[in-house]
């Protein structure tokens, strides 16, 4: 194609796609920058306030406590649901009859969305829990390993996929040599096998990484933040994670909406940080292909 | 011998394993045919003479919160295949202009496009859900708009990383005999996207079928309920709680799911990777 005869094309090509991307991303983004600086109830009424929303969001108890809960939360999370996916996958490519229904099995989980999800869990965890008079809303602790039974359950099917195919596509005259050299196959996982697989893990690593992180839906539906905890007047809830704090500033109190959009900007900032460091942190480990 | 041994004894296992990764799944739909008392009483028992009240869940779930179901799946359906074909056609030809068109406006939304991938929506949330609301797109059709500008930003790159690997001599070919540029892209080069849009179709449906907050905030929820919304919405503190129908609903809303994904498992598995390869 011509490049000067298709650059006329601009409207007819990138101009739908380019509106819409305005609309639903450029114009709110920058407007929430913007934002970010107001006092505001609606879009209308915005009045600059300068960097007094970005102080009151890091002096907010609330906000830090869902920090801190929610770098925990991902910490867990993304090495449970990568040690357990790498094992399920290594399981299921090593020949085993009915890998396949397996591999349906452990997947089928994570085509239900968040909020259905967690309400089966919040069934099941009550189910088990009412034997012990209490509920997945009572306790901060219960409702932090159930939401990160609840993400593993949800992730480790697609965490799978990526590693399975990771691990078809290492080439077998590896593994041949491995076993002429006399390795055992602890060895052969070790010096073969994960280096080798260093690409998927950073892939599946950033994923479940930032998914953890940026978690809404199922933290909404299996705890809602729950239970609320008393501290100098103010309500921190001991299950809220950062991007349920964001949402329960805009929405539950609109005084503090300049607040939320602070918040919400400093929840970005984290977002992009976080996965640019870990990105190049395990770039550097992969081997050179 | 030991080798065999140990191969069936993983297979048992995996067999078990599976059977309590599913257990979530079959305690709902145990429990969506036991009356209200059994399911807060006995949530893990199978249903039996006393507790067994065939459809009647179903029954009550189909309407219950005065809003009949059937128009959530016609949402959804309506919502997710509309968004996922304005976006694979409009991101699509976006893309390739902005390959084979290198210059500093294609390389400005080729980078705005990234860097849109790896903002939360949390930062959008607000302004973007007053920004539909001043356009008049809380509507089923106007919410399609919004998916393609927030979906754009990956389907663009994805399409752009295949644009790439395209030999443009297929294109000049076709240049030479006589194709302007809208009959070249729609009469060669978008079948020769296929795979892709199949794999960027595959990851776009799954994640509007099961989004909730974006719906939540743009739609107007007193018409227009899509499934996940429905769902939160019976549980919530917004109507009194009755489990049963809950139950029933969430069996039926795993369904469509079951049947897409037994449909499209090959594709499914390939936009998976597709996404993956791009981190």
């Amino acid at each position: 194609m011509n490049k000067r005869q298709l650059s006329k094309y601009f409207p007819i090509f990138v101009l739908p796609a380019f509106a819409a991307f305005c609309v639903g991303f450029v114009y709110p983004f920058l407007h929430g920058i913007y934002l970010s600086f107001c006092n505001f109830r609606t879009t209308g009424d915005a009045k600059w306030v300068g960097l007094s929303n970005y102080i009151q969001a890091f002096t907010d108890r609330g906000f830090l406590y869902s920090f801190v809960f929610t770098v925990a939360f991902t910490l867990v999370s993304v090495v449970l649901i990568n040690v357990l996916a790498f094992t399920v996958a290594y399981v299921l490519t090593s020949g085993i009859r009915g890998a396949n229904i397996f591999r349906t099995v452990f997947f089928m989980p994570n085509l239900i969305g968040g909020v259905i999800l967690g309400y089966i869990w919040q069934i099941i965890f009550d189910g088990i829990l009412k034997n012990y008079a209490t509920n997945i809303k009572l306790d901060s602790t219960l409702g932090f390993w159930g939401l990160v039974i609840l993400l593993c359950w949800q992730q480790i099917g697609y965490m799978m996929i990526i590693y399975i195919s990771g691990l078809n596509s290492i080439p077998d005259q590896l593994y041949e040599a491995a076993k002429v050299d006399g390795a055992t196959k602890w060895q052969t996982l070790r010096k073969v096998t994960l280096p080798m697989m260093m690409p998927s893990i950073t892939i599946c690593t950033f994923l479940t990484l930032t998914n953890s992180f940026k978690l809404f839906d199922q933290n909404l539906a299996l705890t809602a933040g729950e239970p609320g905890m008393q501290i100098g007047g103010e309500t921190i809830y001991r299950t809220e994670m950062m991007a349920l704090n964001i949402y329960n500033t805009f929405y539950q109190n609109l005084n503090s909406r300049g607040v939320g959009q602070a918040k919400a900007a400093i929840f970005f900032l984290l977002v992009a940080a976080i996965g640019l460091v870990q990105l190049y942190l395990t770039r550097r480990k992969e081997v050179e292909q | 011998m030991t080798k065999r041994f140990s191969r069936t004894l993983t297979t048992v296992i995996m067999a078990l394993i599976s059977v309590v990764y599913l257990f979530p799944i079959f305690t709902v739909i145990m429990n969506s045919f036991k009356n209200k008392t059994a399911i807060s009483a006995s949530p893990f028992t199978f249903p039996d003479a006393d507790t067994f009240v065939g459809l009647e869940n179903y029954v009550r779930g189909v309407d219950f919160g005065g809003y009949p179901f059937i128009k959530s799946v016609a949402y959804s359906l309506l919502i997710t295949v509309l968004s996922t074909v304005a976006i694979l056609l409009f991101t699509s030809m976006a893309a390739w202009y902005i390959t084979r068109v290198d210059n500093k406006v294609s390389r400005a939304i080729y980078y705005l496009c990234v860097f849109s991938m790896i903002v939360p929506f949390q930062m959008v949330m607000f302004t973007l859900s007053k920004t539909a609301d001043t356009l008049n797109l809380g509507n089923p059709l106007g919410i399609v708009i919004v998916y393609l500008g927030f979906g754009a930003g990956l389907a663009i790159f994805m399409f752009s990383g295949f644009v790439k690997s395209i030999p443009r001599e297929i294109e000049e070919a076709a240049t030479i005999d006589g194709c302007g540029p809208v009959r070249t892209f729609f009469g060669i080069v978008f079948p020769i996207m296929k795979p892709t849009l199949i794999s960027v179709g595959i990851l776009e449906t799954m994640w509007i079928w099961n989004d909730f907050l974006l719906p939540f905030l743009v739609l107007d929820i007193k018409e227009y309920r899509t499934i996940p919304i429905h769902i939160q919405y019976l549980n919530g503190s917004y109507g009194q709680t009755d489990i049963g129908a809950i139950m029933a609903l969430i069996v039926l809303s795993i369904i469509p799911i079951v049947i897409f994904y037994f449909t499209c498992q090959k594709h499914i598995i390939k936009g998976i990777m597709a996404g993956a390869v791009k981190g």
